[in-house]
């Protein structure tokens, strides 16, 4: 067993650290904020010149072989610097639907523009009624003439007012709740039909709410089987959580870190806040938290691989569940260790917090993982549960 | 021991409840339901629906425009208009400066201000904090100097709630800097059209602009615009944040808000159940009301017992109030959280509110995440829980530290 980067990971490490220490300071995000969607796109191009953006996909796909370590380096240090580029949403998120279910024509196809910056992607998987089931699908998919025809409502559509492509998914076959019948299709952006309407999330993203009206996709743009879809997505899904996990620490870690130096450097009754010990010990409760938090995301990372869905599924349900519940206590004490200026748009605190408040509302929050677990018999001692039945 | 109300207390809490419903107006009742924030306007309103009635200031004395009613019905009226739900009458100045005045403050004083307070002709704004005075408040620096008629005002406040839509400010400031910093304050009333006053709203970040910086360069104050003793103003500080500690456990306010996710998690679906009929959902419901119905006994226990203190002394179990009322509006925030679940997600601001664009997700959804990142300021303002607890700590319990 090692728990330890290797050399290779730490430069890796190192080198994003750097990038995003040179280039997104607090001010920089804000003035990101106010460019063309809502994010830099130079930055997108920096990413993409220096690797990032084609990690998870094979060397022979026209990546760069990274696994789960790698996406758990980059999202961390995206968490940390709180970034707005649509890293998740193209390359986690549709990169992961094409890495587990396009053909070589379609990696061919999509995987060297998004690796080059060229391409940005969104996945459409959430509907109006679907909550945190993925399996809730109402939109349908009828086969037409050697094609398919799309009707439907997709929401909460993460970037998916920007995206060149967007993956939807759609009822070919079965009842709404079925996770049989369920297909992938790759949709233009700007397909007869399609409509979306912009918005901006609490925490100053964009996501769209998408319409499909008769949106014709012809048999090329179908990923994997048109009636057997589920598994890409609930994997997708479950690495995607993992990528969500690493990228709170980030946030964590830096919420930290700004309340450490902000008890170091606030006075009142004449001495720093930091030499209160009940402040001293809610610092200790938040370095706990953000360690736990961190020790849960590592083994949600080495999980995120695993074949047999019951296992990674315990595994990642864990750990979302952690994480949610340490966002919200570590969370509130470094608002409150602040007192009002923690309160303020101007100061970045605040902005973390809104952050990963959304992190836990994507792809289920604590009270769906803690259930999900708990039906799978938990992650201990599961026998004795066999026996009494 | 008895807990019923008698039947005087019954058919007083009828007729409030039967007023309260019949005279807001209803775009205010559903802006609260919805967890939206009241406008000035739609406070000063219902300010004076109740000015009207003769229930704005009830808890004022008889004289000065208030009621005689007895602490418990002091508390059913105000369980009474949270519930509903509608607006705290206009707050500081009903409820922080109107009693410093009427109890510390000159005849002429009293008579330009407070009938000017219940109908809401000025709006007041409370200027105790500064950038470096804060939980420790004692060390405020903010300078008045006298010169001739007039004190010479120069400093700043910050975290003033609502200053940009303020008459008037009452300010906390420094008269003596020598000897022991309590002892140097004093109370002033601030025309916050003086010549010299600069406010700038300050946006919380969830998006509200509900406090502000107010600037005092060379401000020129009346010297009969200071109330009470020169140097005294400490004692009235104290007075002002004692006032209102009941209330702020905001008992009433966390009953409607467990109404309103129960008819909430009532038409939301959850993996094809109604979440209200989830037990794990509802069994999170109940260990909040559980806490809810102990603090609401704490309140009342307080309330029975200030009939007993001395006139405006302060129950030291009244920052039990302040601390558990602000853990419970926590949890409710964070049980409406629960119910909204992926369409927290969307921003929608008041601005699509009033172009009534389609909202994203349930028509209910928009503002509560907005509403749970403002939450976290209660436990920070009106003396920080941390704060309270060493109040507790010390006062109550007899712990002294080496520091103090
Ligand atoms: C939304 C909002 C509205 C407000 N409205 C008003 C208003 O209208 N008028 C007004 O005058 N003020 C107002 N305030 C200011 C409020 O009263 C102060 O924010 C509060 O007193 C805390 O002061 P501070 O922000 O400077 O934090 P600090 O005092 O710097 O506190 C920072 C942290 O240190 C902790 N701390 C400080 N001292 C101790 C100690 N001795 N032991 C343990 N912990 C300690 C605090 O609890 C807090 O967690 C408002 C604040 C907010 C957020």
């Amino acid at each position: 067993m090692d728990l330890n980067l290797s050399e290779e990971q730490r430069l890796f490490k190192d080198g994003i650290e750097r990038l995003l220490g040179d280039n997104y300071s607090f001010a920089d995000r804000r003035k990101y904020l106010g460019d063309k969607h809502g994010f830099s796109e130079s930055m997108w191009q920096r990413y993409a010149e220096v690797g990032i953006l084609g990690l998870p996909f094979s060397e022979t796909e026209g990546g760069f072989g990274g696994g789960a370590v790698e996406t758990m380096i980059v999202m961390e240090s995206f968490g940390k610097a709180l970034i707005l580029e649509p890293y998740f949403a193209t390359v986690v998120l549709a990169g992961g639907v094409l890495r587990y279910g396009a053909s070589d024509a379609q990696k061919a196809k999509f995987i060297p523009a998004i690796t080059e910056g060229n391409v940005k992607l969104a996945f459409a998987y959430a509907e109006p009624q679907s909550r945190y089931d993925l399996f809730d699908v109402e939109t349908l998919a009828r086969e037409d003439a050697g094609g398919w025809v799309l009707n439907g409502t997709k929401s909460l559509v993460l970037h998916g007012e920007a995206a060149d492509k967007i993956i939807v998914s759609a009822r070919t076959a079965g009842d709404p709740r079925d996770k049989d019948g369920i297909g992938l299709f790759l949709v233009d952006g700007n397909a007869p039909g399609l409509r979306r309407r912009g918005y901006p999330t609490q925490d100053a993203l964009r996501a769209a709410d998408i319409t499909l009206e008769n949106v014709r996709v012809n048999a090329a743009g179908v990923i994997g089987d048109a009636a057997g879809a589920f598994p890409i997505i609930s994997r997708v899904a479950d690495e995607a959580s993992a990528a969500l996990c690493a990228e709170a620490v980030g946030c964590l870690a830096e919420m930290l870190a700004t309340t450490l130096d902000y008890l170091k450097m606030r006075k009142q009754f004449g001495t720093p806040i930091g030499t209160f010990q009940v402040l001293q010990h809610r610092a200790a409760d938040m370095f706990i938290e953000l360690e736990q938090s961190r020790s849960i995301t590592l083994y949600a990372t080495m999980m995120a691989g695993e074949d047999d869905s019951r296992i990674r599924e315990r595994a990642i349900s864990a750990a979302k569940a952690q994480i949610g519940q340490s966002v919200k206590t570590l969370g509130r004490q470094a608002i409150q260790l602040h007192g009002g200026i923690g309160m303020t748009m101007e100061y970045a605190i605040g902005h973390y917090f809104k952050h990963i408040t959304m992190i836990d509302t994507l792809f289920g929050d604590v009270d769906y993982h803690l259930s999900r677990l708990a039906a799978l018999g938990g992650l201990f001692g599961e026998e004795a549960i066999e026996q009494a039945n | 021991m008895d807990l019923n109300f008698t039947d005087d207390e019954l058919a007083f809490r009828d007729e409030v409840r039967a007023f309260c419903r019949s005279a807001l107006p209803t775009d205010i009742r559903d802006k609260l339901i919805a967890g939206r924030h009241p406008s000035k306007d739609d406070k000063v309103r219902w300010t004076r629906i109740l000015a009207q009635k003769g229930w704005a200031v009830p808890h004022w004395p008889v004289e000065y425009g208030g009621t005689d009613w007895s602490p418990v019905k002091q508390h059913i009226f105000s369980e009474e208009v949270s519930q509903t739900p509608a607006p705290e009458p206009a707050g500081s100045g009903i409820n922080l400066v109107g009693p410093v005045i009427y109890t510390f403050g000159t005849e002429t004083q009293k008579e330009y201000f407070l009938p000017r307070i219940i109908n809401v002709d000025d709006w007041w704004c409370e200027g105790f904090s500064e950038p470096d005075a804060g939980s420790d408040l004692a060390s405020l620096k903010t300078r008045a100097v006298r010169d001739g008629n007039h004190y010479v005002v120069n400093g700043q406040k910050i975290w003033t709630t609502l200053a940009q839509y303020s008459d008037w400010i009452f300010c906390l400031v420094r008269t003596n800097p020598d000897g022991k910093k309590q002892q140097g304050i004093s109370f002033l009333l601030i025309n916050l059209k003086t010549p010299g006053v600069t406010v700038r709203p300050i946006q919380l970040f969830d998006g509200y602009h509900e406090v502000c910086e107010v600037f005092f360069d060379d401000v020129r104050v009346p010297l009969e615009n200071r109330v009470g003793e020169e140097n005294r103003g400490w004692e009235y500080a104290k007075f002002v944040l004692g006032n209102g500690r009941v209330t702020i456990a905001c008992v009433g306010l966390s009953k409607e808000r467990i109404r309103r996710i129960k008819e909430l998690a009532s038409h939301t679906k959850v993996s094809g159940d109604l979440l209200i009929n989830r037990p794990d959902f509802r069994k999170k419901v109940a260990a909040v009301e559980v806490q809810l119905k102990a603090l609401e006994m704490t309140q009342l226990r307080v309330v029975a017992n200030s009939s007993k203190l001395q006139k405006d002394a302060q129950d030291p179990a009244s920052s039990i109030l302040k601390i558990k009322g602000s853990e419970i509006q926590q949890a409710t925030a964070e049980l409406l959280m629960d119910v909204v679940g992926p369409f927290a997600l969307p921003y929608q601001s008041e601005e699509d509110f009033k172009h009534q664009e389609p909202s994203i997700g349930p028509e209910w959804a928009g503002p509560i995440a907005p509403a749970y990142f403002n939450g976290r300021k209660v436990p920070i303002y009106s003396g920080s829980d941390e704060i309270q607890k060493n109040i507790i700590a010390k006062v109550v319990l007899g712990l002294s530290s080496k520091s103090a």
